[in-house]
């Protein structure tokens, strides 16, 4: 106040007074207001789902305007005590930060990219475990096989449906779960419910992955020791070739699944084992990532194996088509995994 | 309802570290809204299965009226359109079950309808970009928390004994259901392997700024002509607090609030209050107060509140 007096006239005062309460802070956001409002005009018309009718200029502006806004907001923070204006900074600048760093690809486009090279790229980057699953689904096989070699009992104990396949069963009998279901009825409902449960065990095996991989073994190792002991059951009968044309239609699309869905929990639980030098959060993050990726993929494997399964088994009535069937699958999964790499992609390509 | 005027617990404010080094405050999720937007998002898909699965049922009975119930011995063509609308109905219902969180959290707002109804988004825990992949997982593993040990439960509840695998999918529900409730960022296990969480979304709207009205800025009143002008030492008993607690009152308008406030700072700065211009004498002492704490401010010096020793 002793500064007014200095210009001596108390209009000079007021006039002085009148300039001083017009906040620095005011004036600081009153230059900057049409920018928040355009930025809240482009944030909300996205959180709308109506990003065509954003203008090129008013996309190209967004990532400028979120760090024009934010940088607003840190000057704000330090110069300005209008709550509201903090409030309203922050609210802005969070939901922009929602857009512009959220996921900008949508479903469809994620789709494209999934099968464009994500899927594949996944699939390499987890091929330790996946060598560890393997080795696993093949011990899985020999137990179950030698178990019941050495005591028939066993059979019943691994394989957990009952039914005519048991040890002791006449070769015709088994012959006839393997041929001449061509016109037996509700086989494509059948399929549609099975894919339903060995989707189920497969994200099982993936899920239960962060309990170190520990359930991941397991349930490879059990899965596979009943089919070794039908394996067996089978080869005893002197059906060996028919039954393993019987199981590769589909088995081969449906166990490479079942393998890449454990090498995924594999993956998930070797990470938080052992992090290496990352917090073992973050590196559980990043495993679960590239195995959810995997997995996805294990699921629409197993849509495939079921319709192999239920219609494609019951057209083809005979080995040798059942193994062309099954191989050719098999090389297909092989080379789309292993031998397409068309883009390493990852969602961070934007 | 604004970040200022209801500050939330303590205990659920997270800051967040964007990539350009900026740190914004987040709100957690609270549990009962997460678990409301969950009740919400089920309720939403039951519908759709009811009515999905209506519509085929209708289909199949339409077939069976054409065919004058002898679906069952039918061979052939009517048959397979029935086996049809099977594999149609497992197909619509996995769909259903995985497409509907992917769609939504991939979509430009992070959220399902029951999310977004509550204000709830999913964002990453670093800060940084929200991946489909983060999407992906962890909804996965929703698949296993929530989809399988509700399944596995639901065939026990036609049975009068509950077998081990009841039991054992009761204790597998709770263990994931009660997941939040252990850890501090309240994570469910599909968060955790993902790296998100949930977060409030919450709006605000920019109000008028209120120092610059007439009455504000030059400290008259338009009501009285009155001129408020206060001097150091009474702008001196106040801090940052009391300001925004001021501001606060101001926007609500409330005229009882404002006649207490009025008297309150009076009794404090030994000014005797007058009646009917309530208003004007706030918005001049707001904006006064206002001017001398971000000056200090500006020069490095802040007053917390009217206990702190300041400037």
């Amino acid at each position: 106040m002793a500064l007014f007096g200095l210009f001596g006239t108390r209009a000079q005062a007021q006039q002085a007074a009148i300039e001083a309460a017009a906040l620095r802070s005011d004036r600081f956001r009153q230059a900057r207001e049409p920018d928040w409002q355009r930025l809240d005009a482009i944030v909300t018309a996205m959180e709308k789902g109506r990003l065509r009718r954003l203008s090129d200029e008013d996309v190209l502006a967004l990532p400028v305007l979120y760090r024009t806004a934010a940088s607003s907001l840190s000057v704000a923070r330090e110069t300005s005590l209008d709550a509201n204006t903090l409030a309203y900074l922050e609210a802005l600048v969070r939901r922009a930060w929602f857009q512009v760093y959220g996921p900008r690809l949508g479903l469809w486009g994620w789709l494209r990219q999934f099968f464009g090279g994500g899927w594949s790229a996944a699939v390499r980057g987890i091929w330790p475990e996946l060598l560890v699953a393997l080795a696993l689904m093949v011990a899985g096989t020999l137990v179950g096989w030698l178990l019941v070699a050495s005591d028939p009992d066993w059979y019943h104990a691994l394989v957990p449906f009952a039914d005519e396949r048991m040890p002791g069963a006449r070769a015709e009998v088994l012959r006839g779960t393997i041929y001449g279901n061509t016109g037996q009825d509700g086989m494509s409902v059948f399929a549609a419910s099975l894919f339903s449960n060995n989707a189920g065990v497969a994200i099982l095996c993936f899920a239960l992955g962060f309990a170190f991989g520990v359930p991941p073994l397991l349930l490879l190792v059990h899965n596979t020791a009943g089919l070794g002991a039908m394996l067996w059951l089978f080869f005893e009968a002197g059906l060996g070739w028919d039954f393993v044309g019987w199981l590769a239609i589909h088995g081969t699309t449906e166990l490479l699944a079942i393998l890449l869905a454990g090498g995924a929990g594999l993956h998930v639980g070797r990470s938080m084992a052992f992090p290496g030098n990352r917090a073992v959060l973050v590196a559980a993050a990043e495993a679960g990532e590239r195995a959810a990726v995997v997995m996805a993929g294990v699921v629409l494997m197993m849509v495939v194996a079921a319709i192999l399964e239920g219609f494609g088994r019951q057209l083809i009535d005979h080995a040798a088509g059942r193994y062309g069937v099954g191989g050719t699958m098999l090389a297909f999964w092989l080379a789309y995994f292993f031998l397409f790499r068309r883009r390493a992609g990852n969602g961070s390509a934007a | 309802m604004s970040a200022a005027t209801l500050p939330p617990r303590k205990d659920r404010r997270r800051t967040l570290v964007t990539p350009e080094g900026l740190a914004l405050p987040v709100t957690l999720a609270s549990r009962g809204s997460r678990f409301g937007a969950i009740a919400m998002d089920l309720l939403v898909l039951i519908l759709v299965i009811v009515v999905t699965t209506l519509v085929l049922a209708l289909g199949a009975a339409g077939l069976d009226t054409v065919l004058g119930g002898q679906i069952d011995q039918t061979k052939g063509g009517a048959r397979q359109v029935l086996e049809f609308l099977a594999v149609l109905w497992f197909a619509v219902m996995f769909l259903f079950r995985h497409g509907y969180f992917l769609y939504f959290e991939l979509g430009p707002r992070g959220a399902t309808p029951g999310k977004r109804a509550l204000g709830l988004r999913v964002a990453a825990r670093d800060g940084g970009q929200l991946r489909p992949e983060m999407i992906l997982a962890r909804n996965l593993v929703r698949d296993i928390e929530l989809f399988l040990p509700l399944t596995m439960l639901l065939g026990q509840f036609d049975q009068t004994e509950w077998d081990p695998v009841g039991w054992a999918a009761a204790g597998w529900f709770l263990l994931f259901a009660l997941f939040p409730v252990f850890n501090r960022d309240r994570l469910r296990a599909g968060d955790l392997i993902a790296g998100t969480w949930v977060i409030e979304a919450p709006r605000a709207s920019l109000a008028a700024a209120l120092s610059t009205g007439a009455s504000a800025a030059q400290g008259t009143s338009a009501a009285t002509g009155a001129e408020y002008r206060f001097g150091e030492a009474e702008l001196a008993v106040y801090g940052e607090y009391e300001l925004q607690t001021l501001e606060r009152v101001l926007r609500e308008d409330r005229p009882e609030a404002l006649a207490a406030v009025q008297e309150a700072i009076c009794r404090k700065i030994g000014w005797h209050p007058g009646a009917g211009d309530e208003r004007a004498f706030l918005e001049a002492y707001y904006t006064q107060l206002r001017a001398r704490l971000e000056t200090g401010m500006r020069l490095g010096k802040r007053k917390a509140d009217k206990h702190a020793a300041g400037s």
